[in-house]
């Protein structure tokens, strides 16, 4: 549409289509070449498009006066103990998540039986097809209530760390239940990309390593895991972006309070962006929908700049490889 | 699977989408779009709310029973909260609001050019009891002094053995549980209202003005009246204040507070009462009762723990039909029948008939 | 390989070296261990009283320890290790299935009170309390999520093929793929915000629209509908496009007739992926699409209900008494679980059964 007279600028063949070519299918070319360029286009409006109006309802939060805003405070001071709740809870699940998933990945890739391998896959893929709702409700009735004895355990015998300062609280549903129910939703993700970096390992270098008599383990840890390191690495960072935009199972687990605090078994607990919005969006009018987007914004740009670094790793790794 | 076969199942699932979809509805809308020709009504037509959650089961109730008498008209309300159904109001996005809290001065005033000539008026229809609720297995009848229970949710007592709960309690015998007080953690008229009456009746123990807001950084955080009952149910020793319906719903106990030198339990006549020993406010427009609750009031089997919602409306409506329409709705949210059943449905306190005749009169000046 | 005259090559070896050969646990060994840990766990926790999940973490510990010192003790330090370490990942892989059978069965038990006819008939107009059903909130799931693919679909699979067939290493395409990229990544609150952004400015504040919701959701789809879609069509071997031009195919006839037919079936299963995934999305509906009690048909009029918000407002706003709202909830939960599951294995079997043997 946009470029509705341009010659065909590469010719498949040294065949000379143009010649054959009547018209019609010339502009139908011609067509087809813009409306497929021109969805690719939207999609880059629409990405500025979501900064842009993001930006556009923050800028009534951010130039207003602090008392109009709820609870007297500015954008900066309502955002910060979000934020902080935010990577803290995004921390423990990546903390969590990251072992178990690479040792899941090489379990599918290099200790399951072959057979079973690709079921064992699937099974692990379903925990990313429950929905983060149904992810809230078990974490806040079932998982919360594991993991009382457990707090109060680590209460009594860890107690001299900050974070498990306690005093533990008696349903639950704490800093560290949120930052598990996050481990346990972006397992799958870590555990399908590192598998499949994993299964990338040349075999050539996997057989050199056993033909010199190495264990499987020795293998792995020097044929497979170098090889597949900065997969992981970048595989970690998607899942951090994901924990850092998780809204649903956080809001439910966890009705916290905006403060900061490292204490994570405790009764008050630091609640994330994506979760105060959530809780608060619905009844929320004037400046208020204003600050709510402007926390928005805020999630957005650390998740896009997470997910930058993620995929400039992977690029950086692709190129040496 | 190509484009073609595509192409041939999206024309008849299209097809069929459109002409099934009126007949899709659920079995129970069907019988309220009929308009049997049974009912004597001759309203037709539809009236949107939006504002406080507080009353959401209320508004639901009486939509559904006014829907009952007048099957031509519908009724939605929108929990939108206090704050945006009385900007929605003002601004002419809905005929009525629900509210926690009454107009304030600014929005009376902005109300005048909203309302055709007339004013808005505030109509406390929906009063409920705030429980006090605990969760401590083989403790029953507790009774806390306004003190003992602003101490508690300070912080300053942190077991339920403390001595100010047991002198509260002679005879009863209570663990050394730690207390875990459990709050609201949006903003909500609840808190406003509990916060309130701390204030009130234990200014030295609690420093915290009113607040929607919860004031303090101490105490474990939960969404909703609902989050705060889960919350206090799934751990023991925990304690909070909810609405009183949805307390008697669980299996919690709810506490008996120090009025006077009596204790008294939370219950839809106490705070009734309470109510009706209540002053209204002073220098409002006519026919707008703005309660100004007495949390203080020491009259006999008074609950002054309680929340006062009210409905928002017009004098004078631009468009006459619509002004018929919130009145009929509103004279039956405050007829008996309607009060008693959002008192089933809602575990609200009926009002007293004296208040009923205040709001009547109120009413007829609509479109008067 | 085995030679049945005279002596094996193994028995050979055997003679002339012994040490090559070192003992080795026979390959019943991890389960005996396994057995053996499971008996310690439960003889030490058994008398004061004990739990599932405490004899399974003991049962691991204990295993891993004895798997160590029996395979150091016989086998030697190095294939000690390895068992250990192929004891971890094992253990790594069922702990990951705890919260996933945990979650299913509590989502089905719970679920059960309520599957029955009437949630799938009734809507919440009118009802309180007891009955009441989810009809509004699944048609509302089916008319969002459907009006989403309509919106993500032509824009995912012509992108593809721009960044595919014309693209090649322009700068533009380049910004394509990497914007894409980093879209998979939006949190899905996000979308929703900007979606209530965009409408404060085209309706009025407060909007709350199905449209709205299907907006939210295709910012969320269209990146997996790009990203599977160019895969599948980086797949489709060059010699099929240059056949086509041979014969004097136009390019885009070639695109559609050839490649993108070639392909269809990985679409096909990319797409059903992309709305398994958004199927199940609560946070941009709550914020975009609201809800309410009656079925709603038209998008663009009004709340509409959807399962996750459904589940959502059902759990935290039950009502009075609170039990028949959870179980509506938990049935909500378990129907939206079906959906997804239902999606992600419909997506599997196209690809089981109607992909062209690739060569892998």
């Amino acid at each position: 549409m946009s470029t509705p007279t341009q010659q065909p600028t590469r010719d498949p063949g040294p065949g000379g289509r143009g010649t054959l070519a009547t018209g019609t299918t010339r502009k139908g070319d011609a067509v087809f070449k813009g409306t497929s360029t021109g969805a690719g286009v939207l999609i880059l409006l629409v990405l500025a498009g979501v900064a842009a109006f993001l930006i556009g309802q923050s800028i009534p939060a951010l130039t207003a006066s602090p008392e109009d805003l709820p609870e007297g405070q500015t954008v900066t001071a309502y955002v910060w103990p979000l934020l902080f709740g935010t990577v803290l809870a995004a921390i423990i699940a990546l903390l969590v998540a990251t072992p178990i998933a690479v040792g899941i990945g090489l379990f599918i890739s290099h200790f399951a039986p072959r057979r079973a391998a690709q079921t064992l896959g699937y099974l692990v893929d379903l925990l990313a097809a429950v929905p983060s709702i149904v992810y809230g409700i078990w974490g806040a009735v079932v998982l919360s209530a594991w993991l009382v004895p457990i707090y109060q355990w680590l209460e009594r015998n860890a107690g001299f760390l900050p974070f498990f300062d306690g005093p533990a609280l008696p349903s639950g549903r704490t800093m560290l239940t949120a930052g598990l129910v996050l481990a346990v939703m972006i397992l799958p993700i870590i555990t399908a990309l590192s598998r499949d970096v994993f299964l990338q390992t040349p075999r050539l270098h996997e057989e050199a390593a056993l033909a010199l008599g190495a264990t499987r383990w020795e293998m792995i840890r020097y044929a497979v895991i170098p090889y597949g390191r900065s997969g992981v690495v970048s595989a970690a960072m998607l899942g951090l972006g994901r924990a850092l935009g998780e809204t649903m199972a956080v809001a439910l687990v966890l009705s916290g309070a905006r403060i900061i605090t490292f204490d994570l078994i405790g009764a008050a607990n630091p609640l994330t962006i994506a979760a105060n919005i959530a809780l608060a969006f619905p009844e929320s009018s004037g400046l208020t929908t204003n600050t709510l987007i402007a926390s928005g914004l805020a999630l957005f740009i650390i998740t896009f700049l997470v997910n930058f670094a993620a995929r400039w790793i992977v690029s950086r790794s692709g190129a040496k490889a | 699977m190509n484009r073609r076969t595509f192409r041939r199942a999206a024309v008849p699932a299209a097809l069929a989408l459109s002409l099934g979809l009126a007949a899709c509805s659920g079995e129970n809308e069907t019988t309220t779009t009929g308009g049997e020709g049974t009912s004597t009504s001759d309203l037709s037509g539809s009236i949107a709310g939006a504002g406080a959650s507080t009353q959401t089961a209320a508004q639901q109730t009486w939509a559904a029973g006014f829907n009952a008498e007048n099957p031509d008209v519908t009724v939605n309300y929108d929990p939108v909260g206090s704050g945006a159904g009385r900007e929605q109001f003002l601004n002419g996005g809905v005929p009525f609001a629900g509210s926690d809290a009454y107009l304030d001065e600014e929005e009376l005033a902005a109300s005048e050019e909203r309302c055709a000539g007339g004013n808005a008026i505030d109509l406390p229809v929906y009063v409920s009891p705030i429980s006090v609720a605990y969760n401590l297995p083989g403790v029953e009848n507790l009774q806390l002094s306004p003190t003992t229970l602003a101490n508690i949710f300070n912080g300053t007592i942190t077991t339920w053995n403390d001595p100010a709960i047991t002198a509260d309690n002679p005879g009863a015998t209570l663990p050394d549980t730690r207390i875990n007080p459990v709050h609201r953690s949006d903003d909500s008229g609840t808190t406003e209202n509990f916060t309130d009456y701390l204030h009130a009746t234990a200014p030295e123990a609690w420093t915290a003005e009113p607040d929607g807001e919860w004031p303090l950084q101490t105490g474990e955080a939960a969404q909703g009246t609902s989050g705060v009952v889960q919350a206090i149910g799934a751990g023991e020793g925990s304690i909070g204040y909810a609405d009183e319906s949805q307390v008697a719903a669980s299996d919690l106990q709810a506490a008996a507070l120090k009025v006077g030198e009596n204790w008294v339990a939370p219950s839809a006549e106490a705070a009734a009462t309470a109510l009706d020993s209540s002053s209204r406010v002073e220098g409002r427009p006519e026919g707008d009762i703005a309660i100004e609750i007495d949390r203080t009031t020491t009259a006999d089997g008074a609950y002054p723990l309680f929340i006062v919602s009210y409905a928002i409306a017009c004098t004078a409506y631009e468009d006459a039909t619509q002004g018929e329409l919130v009145k009929s709705y509103l004279t039956y949210v405050t007829s008996e029948e309607g009060q008693q059943a959002a008192a089933e449905r809602a575990g609200s306190a009926p009002i007293s008939d004296q208040l009923r005749e205040d709001i009547t009169t109120s009413l007829d000046m609509i479109g008067a | 390989m085995t030679t049945t005259t005279g002596k094996s090559p193994r028995e050979v070896l055997a003679a002339v070296d012994q040490p090559l050969s070192k003992a080795a646990l026979p390959g019943w060994t991890p389960w005996a261990l396994l057995a053996a840990s499971v008996l310690v766990a439960v003889a030490v926790l058994l008398p004061g009283g004990t739990s599932i999940a405490a004899v399974a973490v003991l049962t691991a510990i204990v295993h891993l320890v004895l798997t160590g010192a029996v395979s150091r003790a016989k086998e030697g330090p190095r294939k000690a290790k390895d068992r250990v370490v192929t004891a971890l990942v094992t253990i790594a892989f069922l702990l990951a299935m705890v919260p996933l059978v945990s979650v299913v069965w509590t989502v089905v038990s719970n679920g059960a009170a309520r599957f029955d006819a009437t949630f799938f008939t009734w809507s919440m107009q009118g009802v309180l309390g007891e009955g009441g059903g989810g009809l509004h909130a699944i048609w509302g799931t089916i008319l969002v999520t459907l009006i989403a693919t309509l919106i993500s679909v032509p824009v995912g699979l012509l992108t593809a093929v721009y960044l595919v067939e014309y693209g090649g290493k322009s700068t533009l395409a380049r910004a394509i793929t990497f914007l894409v990229d980093v879209m998979t990544g939006i949190p899905s609150i996000v979308a929703g915000l900007f979606v209530a952004a965009l409408f404060v400015i085209l309706v009025g504040p407060g909007t709350k629209l199905g449209i709205m919701g299907s907006i939210a959701l295709s910012v969320l789809m269209i990146p997996v509908v790009v990203r599977s879609t160019e895969e599948m069509l980086k797949l489709v071997p060059n010699d099929l496009r240059e056949a086509a031009y041979a014969l004097g195919v136009p390019k885009w006839r070639t695109i559609i007739k050839v490649v993108l037919r070639t392909s269809i079936s990985g679409i096909a299963t990319g797409i059903t992926l992309a709305v398994a995934r958004v199927a199940g999305e609560t946070a941009p509906l709550l914020v975009t699409v609201g809800t309410t009690v009656a079925t709603n048909f038209n998008p663009f009029e009004g709340r509409m209900a959807t399962l996750p918000v459904y589940a959502y407002y059902s759990y935290t706003q039950p009502g009075v008494p609170p039990q028949p709202g959870i179980d509506r909830a938990w049935t909500a939960a378990l129907v939206l679980i079906i959906l997804v599951m239902a999606l992600n294995l419909a997506a599997r079997m196209i690809s089981r059964f109607f992909s062209p043997k690739a060569g892998r």
